[in-house]
């Protein structure tokens, strides 16, 4: 037993070994007191309940180092606010009202970072390079796009901080992106919260096609009457791993959490989710889809807290899969507990593969074995892309889908 | 346009087409009727591209090509038609959308130019009114709530759209009340053309009232048996099958 741990420490302190300490002026308390505890800790293995289908040999098996070359950035909405990270440095970033880079904070405004003593988290922050921190008053007339570029062999530590004050409303989107020599680990967290009567959308798009490590965790609180949706879109991937974590803590709260994946070849995606219903009134839904062709794998845990006292909640979770071939595989975890007892709520995952019966019928009217499987497929992952409303993203998907499979619209 | 020649087929190994012979030519319409389990529906499976079954013998030639050789969506690309007994629900799957990969791949497989979107629609206007189909449900995937008879008119507005040289109606009476029924028996009667050629395979006669053969074969036990003009419907009709059992016994 001991040997054994002796060599998980020495492959976190392997990953930490190249890298800097955080320069930003982050509070001196947390910081030595999470340093401690990536001391100690070791990475997650999967006896590790929240690990357990996920194995994080990729990571500990690598080696990074600093080197990189300039990546050419790309826009994904016609009109918004651009901001760029080339290899975890923010190299644009649109001025407008309330958007700062952690860089420019004062000790005392990082005070508002809060880190949770999980690995991940702890690491981000002990080793934070830079990131954004947004005030959103008011209708923010243009949406944010924030590119997470990457190309090299680098471990990219960014941590956002967005919060949506009282009744004001924006739309973000979360692009990871990464060219198909790329060996980085992207390691982000995103501290998200919505004030009293506040409405946010994020939009994750990944569509990293290197071998690429993308661990990111988005951490929300909400308040009364807001409303939050989140689409998660990952369309590649050689190693990703979501933790969305919403904390409703507000009456008359919706959270909505929208996410499709399309994995191949030997990828990996993992989608971690928690809705934790505190307060009573709110609504939830939850809808995943995933797609796994060839012996790629997926992962879908999704939680939902019903605690005592947070009555008339109404939550919803769905997650559905599609085998493509007979090595592919799907670890689903659907869970739900709930402590109050005046709740409606539903949960439920399947798995299979597509209806041979309608493949059949579409190749009988002249539509080819893989335009049948593509329509089908397509008609699949239609349900969840058409919940994302702006016209955008949704082209943006569609032409990432149209370059893979031939897809139309 | 086909020919059949001393077909067999087994499914699971058990024989279920025991040398069956069939021609039809151009401008006909023959109909094939027969008792439950004679082999009618495996007859028009097989001739879709269904996998499951294996054909042990015998030879169909469609429009001079060795049609076992061909795949399924080749078949229906050369001109052949399958109405489905029972239609897929397809969810998600626009019938517009599904029907306009489906004429483009066919275009394409032919050297044809694809239809513009313009062209596309107004053909789907056309077309729908020739089974009185809503055109709402042209909007809606393909098949979800709609109703038996719906669903069968939907077949029948497929084959306008595709406009085949074969089409074979596989039971496409069976769950139609009288007035869907006419309004089925209508449209494929629009379609006739001295170029084109039906088989309409059916259990009861009430279909040929509208839809009229000029041929009618009885297949029982996996071979045609009988074959006459329309008026041996109506001995069936009126007689049953044991009739014809007997007299295949003999």
């Amino acid at each position: 037993m001991y040997a054994v741990n002796t060599t998980q420490v020495n492959k976190l302190s392997q990953l930490l070994a190249p890298l800097d300490r955080s320069s930003l002026s982050l509070e001196k308390e947390k910081m030595q007191d999470l340093q401690d505890f990536l001391e100690t800790a070791n990475l997650p293995t999967t006896k590790d309940e929240n690990w357990k289908y996920t194995r994080l040999t990729k990571l500990s098996n690598a080696s990074f180092s600093g080197s990189q070359n300039a990546n050419i950035p790309f826009t994904v909405y016609q009109d918004a606010y651009r901001i760029v990270f080339d290899n975890g440095k923010l190299v644009r970033k649109d001025a407008f009202n309330g958007c700062r880079s952690l860089t420019e904070l004062t000790s005392h405004e990082l005070t508002q970072l809060k880190p949770n003593k999980v690995i991940f988290d702890a690491l981000n922050f002990v080793y934070a390079e830079d990131g954004i921190f947004l005030d959103v008053y008011g209708d923010l007339d243009k949406p944010i796009e924030i590119l997470h570029l990457s190309n090299g062999n680098k471990v990219n530590n960014i941590r956002h901080y967005i919060r949506v004050h009282s009744l004001a409303k924006a739309e973000i989107s979360l692009i990871f992106s990464a060219d198909e020599e790329s060996k980085s680990f992207s390691n982000i967290v995103s501290e998200i919260h919505l004030d009293n009567g506040a409405q946010l959308v994020i939009n994750k798009l990944q569509v990293e096609r290197g071998l690429d490590v993308n661990i990111s965790r988005e951490k929300v609180t909400q308040h009364r009457d807001s409303v939050f949706t989140m689409n998660t879109i990952s369309l590649d991937g050689q190693f990703v791993r979501n933790d969305v974590e919403i904390s409703v803590q507000g009456v008359n709260a919706e959270s909505n959490l929208n996410g499709v994946y399309i994995v191949r070849e030997q990828q990996f995606i993992d989608n971690h989710t928690i809705i934790d219903h505190q307060v009573p009134h709110c609504l939830s839904n939850e809808l995943y889809k995933g797609v796994i062709f060839d012996k790629a794998t997926a992962v879908f845990n999704g939680k939902v807290f019903v605690r005592k006292d947070a009555q008339k909640i109404n939550a919803f979770q769905s997650n559905a899969n599609i085998l493509m071939s007979e090595d592919a595989t799907v670890n689903a975890k659907p869970e739900l507990e709930i402590y109050a007892d005046d709740v409606k709520c539903s949960h439920g995952s399947t798995t299979g593969q597509l209806d041979e019966e309608a493949i059949f019928y579409l190749k009988s009217r002249g539509i080819s074995d893989s335009g049948a499987r593509n329509l089908l497929v397509s008609a699949f992952v239609g349900q969840v892309l058409e919940k994302i409303e702006h016209e955008d993203i949704q082209t943006f998907i569609s032409k990432k889908l149209q370059e893979r499979f031939g897809w139309e619209n | 346009m086909i020919k059949i020649e001393n077909l067999h087929a087994s499914i699971d190994g058990k024989e279920i087409l025991k040398g069956l012979n069939l021609e039809v030519n151009a401008g006909e319409v023959h109909a094939i009727m027969g008792p439950n389990g004679a082999g009618k529906s495996t007859l028009a499976s097989i001739l879709a591209g269904r996998e499951e079954y294996e054909i042990t013998e015998g030879s169909i030639l469609f429009e001079g090509k060795d049609l076992l050789e061909l795949s399924t969506e080749d078949r229906a690309r050369e001109g052949l038609f399958l109405a489905f007994q029972y239609p897929v629900e397809i969810p998600g799957v626009s019938n517009i959308n599904f029907l306009r990969t489906s004429l483009n791949e066919i275009k394409e497989y032919r050297g044809e130019n694809p239809l513009s979107a313009k062209d596309f629609m107004k053909m789907v206007r056309e077309k729908s009114t020739i089974v009185e189909l809503d055109s709402k449900l042209a909007n809606r995937s393909v098949n979800v709530g709609f109703s038996g008879g719906e669903k069968k008119r939907n077949e029948i507005f497929q084959m306008a759209m595709l406009d085949p040289k074969l089409a074979i109606l596989d039971e496409t009476d069976s769950g139609l009340d009288i007035d869907a029924l006419r309004i089925v028996a209508n449209g494929v009667n629009k379609l006739k053309t001295p170029q084109n050629a039906c088989i309409v395979i059916t259990h009861y006669q009430r279909l040929l009232d509208y839809i009229v053969p000029d041929f009618v074969h009885v297949l029982f036990d996996g071979k045609i048996v009988k074959t006459g003009t329309k008026e041996l419907a109506l001995i069936l009709e009126e007689k049953g099958y044991d009739w014809i059992k007997e007299s295949a016994a003999v």
